[in-house]
């Protein structure tokens, strides 16, 4: 059996100075074992969306990183509010991210649709005010 | 093009030297939209913005960018600019709108 890396991250809540940290500090893990450019950018990109995710509408929560020889799987899971219809939070453009988020230039309506651009596999489970865990897997 | 000739050519401000001068200019993004820019700029573009903020150079280090461009006279904020020293970036100003500061950009590599 492989070794396998696993890297957790508490994220803040309504911090978007921070947001960025975990997913920062991963890349840098990534390129140093020897992860293809590609690979870490699409990891990198993937996790950031949903780091922003969790700060802007999930009050925080937890990011668990596992690197294996073969893929990355990214884990998300917060306590938020959970998402109502996921099949309209992933087309592109819609949002409900309050206008001081869009000032900043995030709230586009692109997190989730590019968490699935950048990922091989994408898997959301979500239950109405208990929270959404997100699995991403970027194989290698 | 590498970001160290464009910063040479003297005609943006630099506002902060990143680590990487040797690195290679191949292209030109433009976007305010920071999600969109996440998902859409190509790694080794100089990235032409408005935003200023911090989540700008979290951005810009995640999507591999060469260099950012404060088009427009934008400003970076303090966490901006902190942010951008720790991580090496190299942030670069104009007061021009955003397509002629990219058009002079493309002008440079494609010279």
């Amino acid at each position: 059996m492989a070794d396998v890396i696993a890297l957790t991250y508490e994220i803040s809540p309504d911090d978007f100075t921070r947001a960025g940290e975990a997913s920062s500090d991963v890349k840098s893990k990534l390129k140093q074992v020897g992860v293809s450019p590609a690979a870490v950018r699409k990891v990198a990109i993937a996790m950031y969306e949903g780091e922003i995710n969790m700060v802007i509408h999930a009050e925080g929560g937890k990011i668990t990183v596992e690197i294996s020889p073969t893929e990355i799987k990214m884990i998300l899971a917060d306590k938020g509010p959970g998402i109502p219809d996921i099949d309209q939070a992933m087309q592109a453009g819609w949002s409900t991210a309050p206008d001081e988020v869009r000032s900043l230039g995030f709230g586009a309506g692109m997190g989730l649709p590019n968490m699935k651009k950048y990922t091989d596999e994408m898997n959301i489970e979500t239950t109405l005010g208990v929270g959404t865990t997100i699995t991403m897997i970027v194989k290698l | 093009m590498t970001v160290g000739e464009l910063i040479d050519r003297d005609i943006f401000q630099v506002i902060v030297q990143g680590d990487d001068l040797s690195r290679q200019v191949t292209g030109i993004f433009c976007c305010d939209l920071l999600s969109v820019a996440m998902g859409r700029a190509p790694s080794d573009s100089a990235w032409v913005t408005v935003m200023g903020n911090v989540n700008t150079i979290a951005v810009s280090t995640l999507a591999d960018v060469a260099c950012v461009i404060l088009a427009e006279g934008a400003q970076a904020d303090e966490m901006c600019l902190a942010r951008a020293k720790q991580q090496g970036v190299t942030l670069l100003a104009t007061e021009e709108p955003v397509f002629e500061a990219a058009l002079k950009i493309h002008g440079l590599i494609h010279d």
